[in-house]
């Protein structure tokens, strides 16, 4: 039976024992790691018998502050993947001198530099944002839960499955060998014929439908949930921020989406989209992924910049300095991240009216971005700074990224970047932004919520040193790439001709390697915390004295989050409550009506997953079988009528008066 | 940290005294114009990031929780003058910068006719530009002379101080024509045909290759451009002639086919319309010319009868395949003649032609400050006086 | 949002830090406004894919021009069928707003045979055009036309998938709110498929017509 290579062909489509990678010893190792490592999850979770707990509790919840810390755990988790690929790049490039081939063939080493791209974006920033904005937003409006509780679960698993898709890709088959954004004619079929590009295509396209619907999601949240007398005005600024990052997914992930479904009618169809013999246009791709991938930058930036007006104005024990100007700058940066897409290909030779138009309105978005960092600075004037691992990260930041804003503006100017466009000073550019600016301002995010979270602070000791290791580690590991840009040498190369280039080739990998020790701090800060979570432990619910409404409840909070619904007089909600006498309601409590869990989530998002590994191997009858599935779980969840339930008013009595007990115990000093 | 910083500076102002920042010093004028863009750009920026960086050092120190002689206002969150200032001083950099950049734009539009060929010296109008066909091919580059009917491979020559008219495409996937000593880079793309005019004042040999991944073959993508004396030249062309290789259609296709790290070759004559058949992606015999197509798509296609024009492809260099659900690959048969594909009337609109000074093709840009009436850079006024 | 404030509670000068009454959000309180914002969203991927049929639209590869292919009285016959499943939807919402179960479910019927028949035009019109010869494949004005027109069909055909669901929910538990949401959201869905038709039929065949 299993002779018939008709037979085979139809189950397996073009998956055959060649795809898998059994012949790079890099990746069976890594592949023997990841399967130990699994198997070793896999062992605890059964020994334990966590595996009924996890399914009820968080792999079916649809309680905002769960899937916000899955969405953490899996960026972290991706963190780990997308800095492996970072490392072997910054390996090769430092020995692949004077002949040498280093160590990874260019099969190899191209799915690496679009790997590390596409996982750092999609699988890592995208949602540990989504996780923190999930976490806090709904507590910093006083709500109970976001708008669609179930489409927030079934959106986090649609993450992960697009994560599971580029993870599969390293052990069975290839993940594409384009660059991140897959350009064609080369990731066309002609070029990239293999199944790469179409992970690429279907990891993004899954992970896609996830982003899109947990952006309409908090869309909702923030505008009809808010607390009584939340006006927009009132509003924390990192949820400004959050509903601004939001309006730009749903404006912009669409396009994606459009822009990779016309890719994959040219590979599976044969449509002449991005092909140029029957009148196609690959140039059209490239301006259509970057109508996506200029929002994508600010999608991932403008949180930051919330987490970071949160941190300064906390830690400086003050309000935030211009408040209003700081919303209309978010708000301006909103909207003029849609003009300036063609500043990423300049040199594509557009003619110099359109390329001056686009590099003024790059320009001009430094304007509001530059009254951010003033503001920022102005909460600190005439403050009292407290230099916690929150506000230290927000001190990087602003050291960090006026570099990478001002090597950005200079970006901007078309004919410097005839001369730096691809170069690594791009690389060096983008990483700026992207470390200095997302990165740090998630670290400064993970340390501030982080007790809200767990109701315990995270250990500052390993905090700093890891704090220490990452921002010198990006110096090292960034400032030789501005140099090299500036010699001329041009990114995605696997080898080098010039031997007077190793030298900061090296510098450079000794930077990761640095930035490699602070990851790996971060894990051990986590772990050291969990283990002395007793003297960390915060009994009050808001360790930082801090200003906005999350803090008023317990830590973690309860899953109803308020017992009552706080009525809201000032943007610092929670500091006017303080100073203005509130005292805690202790009677009184009613039954609270909350959404019941669903597996469906999960089975939605598995069947997708099932649906593009059909598509990508050619199983049609695979990919036939889960859309008929797919569609058969949608419509069957719709006749579930009881999504609801309500939490009875003893429940809500007990949780109370166990914080009322620990408020008592830990007040008195 | 400070110490720190001193410490990494050390060996960094060591290692940056032997190396050659080609961005920073280049050989051409072209580059050189981009040079000073880049370095106005940095300094007009640093005037306010400097100061930003300064105030939050300070502010950080001054209003740390253990300094208690420090004012502490936790309710003062609004300043209008402030709010003025913070949002006018980016303002005023961003004009300046915006003015500088409109004007740098066009000034070094790389499809713009060379004004000069260094600062002190305008183009000399008895000296006919060289013309440089360029074709990025998978993954080498093929540089034709049509004047003087030669070619070769992965090498570039130019006399000096004479201006080079490069015409660029590739042959299937997207590269970046890019010599950072000559001139800034643009993208070379399959059917379509992109200019840069350039000049290199420098005799040497300078690196290029492809700023832009095009696939496994991409690292060894690269070509040595020799900026040469009018005597070097006219014997790098002799070489040429001297090799006997000829460089018709079939010895193209050859070619095409990918390859890495491709020695130089040289090619004693061309046939003439060989760019152009790359161009519009018709050098396969009985293949229709993208000139062609695009003409008669202007007149409203070949009707239903035009549908069945089509052949399955026979010939390809990268073994492509038909999609899954796609019927074979095929192309669009030439209707008329495989030859004269007519693209020159293409090529004759590239540079812009536009009444406003500041967009014109060939007009005298703009003076900035006192300059020499030789001068024909805006940036003369700023530069020193040393380089020519 | 208004403030359900505790009288007792409002006489006092301190001011009032939390509702005492639970502030219960109606379920499914912000389903019309999500339903909008996801609808704005896939109007992005109709613009864009009328952007790419904008650009490739005149690039017939020496094929066939829109000229030699529409059949404009047909798509008129098509264009009305969606106009008038819009007009008896409308009939169907209105019946429900007067709790009418008979009535909604006849027009709701009426109104996914005006789609259905719709459908079936559109794939005669692909089926004849492929038998031509002008597939997709066949050049980039094809394709942009088959993408464009194909991902309106498909919506389309979702929406009677969904009305199909729709109508056996409301046969077996009524017209209750869930109910009525969702055939609010449908409503909102299929009327913006008319008006997205009515750009497919302007920009696409009638302009199509005239070059």
């Amino acid at each position: 039976m299993f002779n018939n290579p008709d037979l085979l062909k139809f189950i397996f489509g073009r998956l055959t024992l060649d795809s898998l990678p059994l012949h790079e010893p890099i990746i069976l190792g890594t592949f023997a790691v990841v399967a130990m490592g699994g198997v070793a999850v896999f062992g605890a979770i059964t020994y334990f018998r966590l595996w009924s707990y996890l399914w009820r509790e968080w792999f079916t919840t649809v309680d905002h502050k769960r899937i916000g810390i899955m969405y953490m755990i899996l960026g972290i988790v991706m963190l780990l993947r997308g800095f492996a690929d970072a490392l072997m790049m910054r390996m090769q490039q430092a020995i692949a001198f004077n002949g040498s081939e280093g160590f990874l063939p260019a099969h190899h080493y191209d799915q690496v530099f679009t790997a590390h791209g596409v996982i750092m974006i999609f699988f890592v920033a995208m949602p540990l944002v989504t996780g923190l904005m999930n976490y806090v937003v709904p507590l910093q409006i006083g709500a109970r839960d976001v708008s669609f509780p179930f489409l927030n679960n079934f959106s986090f698993w649609m993450t992960t499955a697009g994560a599971v898709l580029v993870m599969m890709s390293l052990f069975v088959g290839e993940f594409a060998r384009t660059g991140w954004l897959a350009y064609p004619p080369l990731s066309n079929l002609g070029y990239s014929p293999d199944a790469g590009v179409d992970y690429y295509i279907w990891a993004l396209q899954v992970a896609g439908v996830g982003t899109l619907l947990s952006g309409v999601n908090l869309i909702c949240t923030i505008v009809k949930l808010r607390a009584p007398g939340m006006t927009m005005m009132r509003m924390p600024v990192f949820t400004w921020t959050a509903l601004c990052t939001n309006v730009l997914i749903v404006a912009s992930f669409p396009v994606l989406t459009a822009v990779l479904a016309l890719l994959s009618l040219d590979r599976y169809v044969g449509t002449d989209f991005f092909t140029n013999d029957f009148g196609g246009n690959p140039m059209m791709y490239v301006n259509l992924i970057w109508i996506w991938g200029h929002p994508e930058v600010y999608i991932l930036i403008l949180p930051a910049f919330g987490i970071f007006s949160e941190v300064t104005s906390t830690f400086s024990g003050k309000r935030l300095f211009g408040y209003t100007s700081m919303v209309y700058a978010t708000v301006v940066i909103t909207i003029l991240s849609y003009l300036v897409w063609l500043h990423h290909f300049f040199t594509m030779g557009s003619g110099a009216s359109v390329n001056s138009f686009f590099g003024i309105t790059t320009m001009i978005i430094s304007i509001p971005t530059g009254a951010k960092m003033f503001n920022w600075l102005f909460t600190m004037y005439r403050g009292r700074i407290r230099f916690e691992l929150p506000m230290m990260w927000t001190m990087a930041f602003m050291l960090t990224f006026v570099i990478g804003g001002m090597t950005g503006v200079l970006l901007a100017v078309p004919p410097a970047d005839f001369v730096l466009h691809n170069s690594l000073f791009l690389v060096a550019h983008f990483h700026n932004v992207i470390i200095g600016g997302v990165v740090f301002g998630i670290f400064a995010g993970i340390a501030y919520w982080f007790p809200k979270a767990f109701g315990f602070r995270l250990d500052p000791f390993w905090g700093k040193l890891s704090f220490w290791f990452w921002v010198v580690g990006f110096y090292f590991a960034f400032m030789p790439l501005y140099v090299l840009g500036l010699m001329g040498v041009t990114r995605r190369l696997r080898v080098f001709d010039d031997p007077s280039l190793q030298i900061w080739f090296v510098i450079a990998a000794v930077g990761a390697l640095m930035v490699f020790l602070g990851i790996v701090c971060f894990l051990v800060q986590i772990a050291v915390s969990v283990l002395r979570r007793e003297q960390l432990r915060d009994v009050t619910g808001d360790p930082w004295n801090a200003r906005t409404l999350e803090w008023a409840t317990s830590s973690p909070p309860p899953d109803y989050n308020f017992a009552f619904t706080p009525v809201v007089h000032d943007s610092d909600a929670w500091w006017d409550m303080k100073h203005r006498g509130y005292s805690r309601p202790l009677t009184g409590f009613k039954p609270i009506h909350m959404p019941s869990n669903t597996g469906t989530g999960v089975i939605l998002a598995g069947l997708s997953t099932a649906f593009a590994v059909g598509m990508i191997w050619y199983m049609w009858w695979l990919a036939g079988l889960s859309f008929i599935a797919l569609i058969a779980v949608a419509i069957g969840h719709t006749f579930n009528y009881h999504r609801d339930f309500h939490i009875p008013a003893d429940t809500v009595v007990r949780e109370e008066n166990a914080r009322t007990r620990l408020l008592g115990a830990g007040a008195k000093p | 940290m400070n110490r720190l910083k001193l410490l990494i500076l050390l060996p960094l102002a060591l290692a940056l005294s032997g190396c050659d920042f080609v961005v920073l010093a280049p050989a051409g004028d072209v580059a050189l114009q981009q040079r000073d863009l880049v370095i106005i750009s940095t300094v007009l920026m640093l005037l306010i990031v400097l100061p930003v960086m300064a105030l939050t050092v300070l502010f950080a120190w001054r209003y740390r929780q253990s300094n208690a002689a420090a004012r502490y206002e936790p309710e003062w969150d609004h300043s209008t003058q402030l709010e003025l200032v913070i949002w006018s001083a980016p303002l005023l950099i961003i004009v300046c910068l915006g003015a500088v950049t409109w004007m740098g734009t066009h000034l070094l539009d790389p499809y713009r006719m060379l004004g000069r060929i260094a600062s002190d010296r305008p183009v000399d109008s008895g000296r006919a530009p060289i013309e440089v066909e360029v074709v990025a091919l998978d993954w080498k580059w093929l540089f034709i002379y049509p004047d003087y009917g030669v070619a070769t491979v992965n090498e570039l020559a130019a006399p000096v101080n004479r201006p080079i008219n490069f015409h660029i495409t590739a042959s299937s996937v997207m590269n970046s024509f890019y010599v950072p000593a000559l001139a800034g880079q643009i993208y070379a793309m399959p059917g379509m045909e992109t200019s840069l005019h350039a000049v290199v004042n420098k005799e040497g040999t300078y690196k290029g290759f492809s700023a832009n991944y095009s696939g496994a073959g991409f690292s060894g993508m690269h070509f040595a451009f020799e900026g040469l004396t009018d005597e070097g030249f006219d014997a790098w062309i002799a070489r040429a002639k001297a090799s006997g290789n000829t460089l018709g259609r079939s010895d193209y296709l050859e070619l095409e086919r990918p390859s890495e790290n491709v020695p130089v070759r040289r090619y004693a004559s061309v046939d003439r319309e060989i760019f152009n058949a790359v161009l519009n992606m018709c050098v396969e015999p009985g293949k229709m010319c993208m000139s062609e197509m695009t003409a008669i798509d202007a007149k409203g296609g070949l009707g239903m009868a035009g549908i069945e024009n089509t052949l399955p492809l026979n010939y390809d260099k990268s073994a492509r395949r038909g999609a899954v659900f796609g019927p074979e690959p095929a192309y669009v048969l030439g209707a008329c003649s495989t030859d004269a594909p007519g693209a020159r009337e293409a090529r004759d609109i590239r540079a812009p032609v536009n009444a406003t000074p500041l967009m014109g093709a060939g007009l005298k840009p703009p003076y900035l400050g006192q300059s020499r009436r030789s001068s024909t850079s805006f940036l003369s006024a700023l530069r020193p006086k040393s380089d020519s | 949002m208004s403030i359900n404030v505790n009288p007792a509670q409002a006489s006092t000068a301190q001011p009032i830090f939390y509702v005492l009454d639970e502030h219960d959000h109606a379920e499914g309180g912000s389903t019309m406004l999500g339903f909008w914002i996801y609808l704005m969203s896939d109007c992005l991927i109709f613009a864009i894919l009328f952007a790419t049929y904008g650009v490739l639209g005149s690039n017939y590869a020496a094929g066939p021009a829109p000229k030699d292919l529409f059949d404009l009285p047909l798509v008129a016959v098509n264009t009305s069928m969606l106009l008038l499943s819009s007009i008896t939807y409308g009939f169907a919402m209105l019946s429900m707003e007067r709790s009418r179960i008979a009535a909604t479910q006849v027009w709701l019927a009426i109104t996914g045979l005006f789609g259905l028949a719709f459908v079936g035009i559109e794939l005669s019109e692909f089926r004849h055009m492929i038998h031509e010869g002008a597939t997709p494949q066949r050049s980039a004005f094809l394709s942009s036309f088959f993408t464009l027109v194909g991902t309106h069909g498909l919506h389309v055909s979702f929406g009677l998938v969904w009305l199909t669901t729709l109508m056996v929910q409301v046969w077996r538990f009524g017209l209750i709110e869930a109910n009525k949401r969702r055939l609010m959201c449908l409503s909102m869905f299929w009327h913006f498929l008319d008006v997205v038709w009515i750009g497919v039929f302007t920009f696409v065949y009638l302009l199509g017509m005239l070059r």
